[in-house]
């Protein structure tokens, strides 16, 4: 899906466009919300689990260099191979200098969202090399030409029959047959072959552990042990902030990770990599891209505790309403809202006004991020550094000069007032975006003011 | 106790009713209260659109009306969140932080510091309660659905004092309507099919009033209401526990 | 510079100051281990059978499988049920593995999970390759949270581990939930007490 307007509101419009759809999407993510409060209630000490990894990782936060420089000693000790990548770009040079070392043009990927970040895909295949992404959701999207819409679930926006013409088309399956169980056991036999034949697989890093240098890698699925376990090399794609001090900490991360992203207790696969298989090798690429700038950012800093559970998007209630490529970014909902402007003000200065500040993020996320704190200070910044569209300034500085004088403001409201009673239609037509759906409140005779003068003597 | 009466900008203009009815529960409840009656807006509308630095003018006004007060109370937990979090002052810091901890919705005044047990409200009627996401999340007025801790609600259980009242169960229990301030003409597609479900879920279990700590929410709510044909009502809670 | 330095430098200079790690233990129910273990497998797909010793397991696969069937295990026990064979360094050849059997460490009682090392496996991707996979379990060996589970684990160095709970499994079709995505297609344990 190629997206011209870069505005999630404009996205959203045409989102909610099919309102079945929008209901659909929406009863889907807020069941597994369902299941997340279901698996976090049998834990009496869940709060407790939260606080704990909060402060592991304001720790991490608080010694990210000692811990990197830990991490990356002891993964060399273990016969890992350790590279740095400031930016995308380098990291996407790194991975394909290593293909090209190996004389490699086909590699599996498993799930990594910060591979989507860096579109290592498309840079990949414009280099002569085939991807193919072995997670079955990012499989689908990879066919469909779509970016993943939720970090989790990457098809969560894609219905069976959608994805049944999909395999048609592009695995020779009978045309509509949206048997999940059939089309399951397609992708099955059409990746157990990719898994067979790859000599390069690469994946993401859920956790790094500094005290061992070994790193954890989740999935149900069981693509990314397929993958790394039959190649002749395995690159682990990790942004800086996946860290953890001590192996000890899994307990506490693995406890909170998948009841969070979709009520499991754990995911089917949780594999710790710590050396490479006798002949083969494995390549850890620590990433910045603009992680290291947004540590510097004292109100923002914490967004990087996430450890990209995805329970912020299926709570939040724009979220399931507008969908993750309205967001326009390879991380989407509350916690890609609090991250991308970071990466670009101007491109994303949309994403934190898509929002009511609810706070139910905050109050799902593992690691206690203070996002809905986050996105209201996110539009200070954006306002203050120029990226407010011109017409909102205005409204705003007027709203500001009347609110700040009794007379005026006196004035304006019983002006308002006056003028939905005796020409409703100066507010109720299509310039009102409020009237759209809504009717406009009924002007009452006279405010509470002009009734307390009356009726109460000062 | 002398306590200053806030009425947030919206309910002055629009919803008249739900200050009358604060001003007098609280009267009947025997508190002196007082409605300075310079006062305009918290502020809120501008802050959460990104421009906060914008809010100067207001914030003094607010100071200035409200410093002299024991206790400050308003029917909004959106605009008492606001204030508690963001009231500065140049010239009279001390006074802001001071209004910033005397300050209380109404239902959290009711049971907090009046410790009400009672009340001879009537109000027989079935009655969906919307937990208005700022006062809930932000005011701790009733436990979110979120958290794996107790269940409690400030405006639930002074709802059930109330003789006759049916308070009807929800599908979703706290999730937010969609109103957001500028977010319900910013992001108006949204917004309006938030506040569609919302409502559906009231109507879905047979609410003849839908009732709330904030009048923007149920403003929200009434103009999808109306505009669908419902007989449903929203009321403000003052005006349910003021129902005598 | 090189893009290490650069990275460490810039990280260095806008950390925040340093915050201490907590000091928490979190407290373990006393629960019956083997119930809530079994419960909790069972519920994510697997399957529990109690079994004294080898004989029964070994009862159990000829059972299930055929003459054609290829079955790998490293365990000495069950050699009357394993498959000959030359040992391939590759583990490629394992890809026609029909049956696995491994021993695991230990489970976990909260979800159904057990704990596996590289020196239990002939190869790494042995209990993912296989259509069915097979795992003896000492009822003893059961802990009932995380926190205990790396207690117990410790400062092994192993070269990989993993923790495995039931069989592979997707939901990404309209979250209709599918067992059997690329790892096994099930998975059984046997506990032996």
């Amino acid at each position: 899906m190629h997206t011209e307007t870069k505005d999630h509101a404009e996205l959203a419009t045409v989102f909610n466009k099919d309102e079945a759809r929008v209901d659909w999407h929406d009863e889907t993510l807020w069941w597994i919300r369902q299941k997340r409060d279901k698996a976090v209630n049998h834990l009496p000490e869940w709060e407790l689990l939260r606080e704990t990894a909060s402060q592991i990782k304001d720790n991490v936060l608080s010694n990210l260099a000692g811990y990197l420089v830990q991490f990356e000693g002891n993964a060399q000790k273990n016969g890992i191979i350790v590279h740095w990548a400031a930016d995308a770009a380098e990291h996407n040079n790194i991975v394909l200098g290593l293909l090209h070392s190996k004389g490699i043009t086909k590699m599996v990927k498993s799930k990594s969202m910060l591979t989507e970040e860096c579109h290592l895909n498309e840079y990949l295949e414009n280099n002569g090399i085939e991807v193919i992404d072995s997670d079955l959701g990012e499989r689908i999207v990879q066919l469909a030409k779509e970016p993943p819409s939720h970090i989790v679930l990457p098809c969560i926006h894609k219905k069976k029959e959608e994805i049944g013409d999909l395999f048609h088309l592009h695995l020779g399956t009978p045309a509509g047959n949206a048997d999940p169980q059939f089309l399951t056991e397609t992708a099955r036999q059409h990746l157990r072959e990719t898994f067979l034949t790859r000599r390069a697989a690469l994946t993401g890093v859920n956790f790094a552990v500094a005290e061992t240098g070994e790193f954890v890698v989740c999935t149900n699925e069981g693509n990314a042990d397929m993958g790394a376990h039959l190649a002749d090399i395995h690159i682990a794609s990790m942004g800086i902030e996946k860290i953890i001090p001590k192996r000890k900490n899994l307990g506490v991360f693995l406890r909170l990770l998948t009841r969070s992203a979709t009520g499991q207790p754990i995911t089917t696969y949780s594999s710790h990599f710590s050396k490479p298989r006798k002949g083969t090798e494995i390549h850890i690429i620590i990433v910045d891209n603009g992680r290291s700038k947004q540590l510097g950012r004292e109100d923002f800093r914490n967004s990087l505790k996430c450890i990209r559970c995805g329970a912020c998007m299926n709570t939040c209630p724009v979220y399931r309403r507008s969908g993750g490529h309205s967001y326009h970014n390879a991380i989407s909902g509350p916690i890609g809202a609090i991250l991308a402007p970071n990466l670009d003000m101007e491109k994303y200065a949309d994403l934190p006004f898509a929002s009511t500040l609810c706070g139910s993020c905050s109050n799902v996320c593992p690691v206690k991020i203070d996002i809905h704190q986050q996105l209201y200070k996110w539009r200070q910044v954006i306002v203050q550094n120029g990226y407010a569209p011109a017409g909102k300034k205005a409204a705003m500085k007027l709203m500001s000069l009347t609110l700040s004088s009794p007379a005026a403001y006196h004035m304006g409201g019983k002006a308002g007032r006056f003028v939905m009673k005796y020409a409703p239609f100066a507010v109720n037509n299509k310039l009102n975006p409020w009237y759209k759906q809504r009717d406009m409140p009924e002007p009452p005779k006279e405010s509470f003011g002009e009734w307390y003068a009356k009726n109460r003597k000062a | 106790m002398n306590v200053g009466l806030f009425i947030p900008c919206y309910v002055d203009q629009f919803y008249p009713g739900a200050a009358i009815a604060t001003l007098q529960l609280l009267e009947k409840l025997g508190v002196n209260v007082t409605y300075p009656k310079n006062q305009t807006c918290c502020g809120q509308p501008m802050a959460n659109s990104g421009f906060e630095h914008l809010t100067g003018g207001c914030n003094e006004l607010f100071v200035k009306n409200f410093a002299e007060f024991d206790y400050i109370v308003a029917p909004s937990g959106s605009c008492v969140l606001h204030i508690k979090e963001h009231l500065h002052s140049r010239e009279h810091e001390a006074d802001a932080a001071s209004i910033s901890s005397k300050i209380y919705e109404l239902s959290s005044f009711l049971t907090d510091v009046l410790k009400v047990e009672s009340l001879p409200s009537k109000f027989p009627f079935k009655v969906g309660v919307h937990q208005s996401c700022h006062g809930q999340r932000g005011l701790h007025l009733s436990q979110m659905s979120e958290l794996v801790a107790p269940p409690f609600s400030k405006p639930d259980s002074l709802l059930r004092m109330v003789k006759g009242i049916e308070i009807v169960p929800l599908n979703r229990i706290d999730e937010c309507c969609g109103f957001g301030g500028t977010f319900c003409v910013a992001e108006e597609a949204v917004s309006a099919k938030m506040g569609k479900d919302r409502v559906e879920d009231h109507l879905n279990h047979g609410a003849e009033f839908i009732t709330g700590v904030d009048m923007s929410c149920l403003m929200h709510m009434e103009g999808l209401l109306n505009r669908r044909g419902s007989k449903v009502k929203v009321i403000h809670l003052a005006e349910i526990l003021n129902a005598y | 510079m090189t893009t290490r330095e650069q990275i460490l430098d810039a990280i260095r200079a806008n950390q925040p100051a340093l915050t201490a790690l907590p000091g928490v233990i979190i407290p373990a129910d006393n629960i019956d281990l083997q119930a809530k273990f079994t419960e909790t497998l069972t519920t994510i797909g697997g399957k529990v059978i109690k079994a004294q010793g080898y004989d029964d397991v070994i009862a159990y696969i000829k059972n299930i499988t055929n003459a054609g069937h290829r079955i790998i295990s490293s365990i000495a026990g069950l050699a009357e049920v394993i498959s000959t064979g030359e040992a391939s360094p590759l583990p490629h050849s394992l890809q026609d593995t029909e049956l696995a059997i491994i021993k695991a460490h230990f489970g976990v009682a909260e979800n159904g999970a057990v704990w596996i090392t590289e020196d239990q496996l002939s190869q790494r991707v042995l209990p993912f390759i296989c259509q069915h996979l097979i795992i003896i379990l000492n009822a003893d060996d059961l802990v009932a949270n995380m926190h205990q589970a790396y207690e117990k684990i410790g400062n092994e160095h192993y070269g990989y581990g993993t923790f495995i709970a039931g069989p592979s499994k997707t939901a990404d079709i309209e979250q209709s939930l599918v067992l059997g995505a690329h790892g096994s297609r099930s998975m059984t344990i046997f506990l032996i007490s």
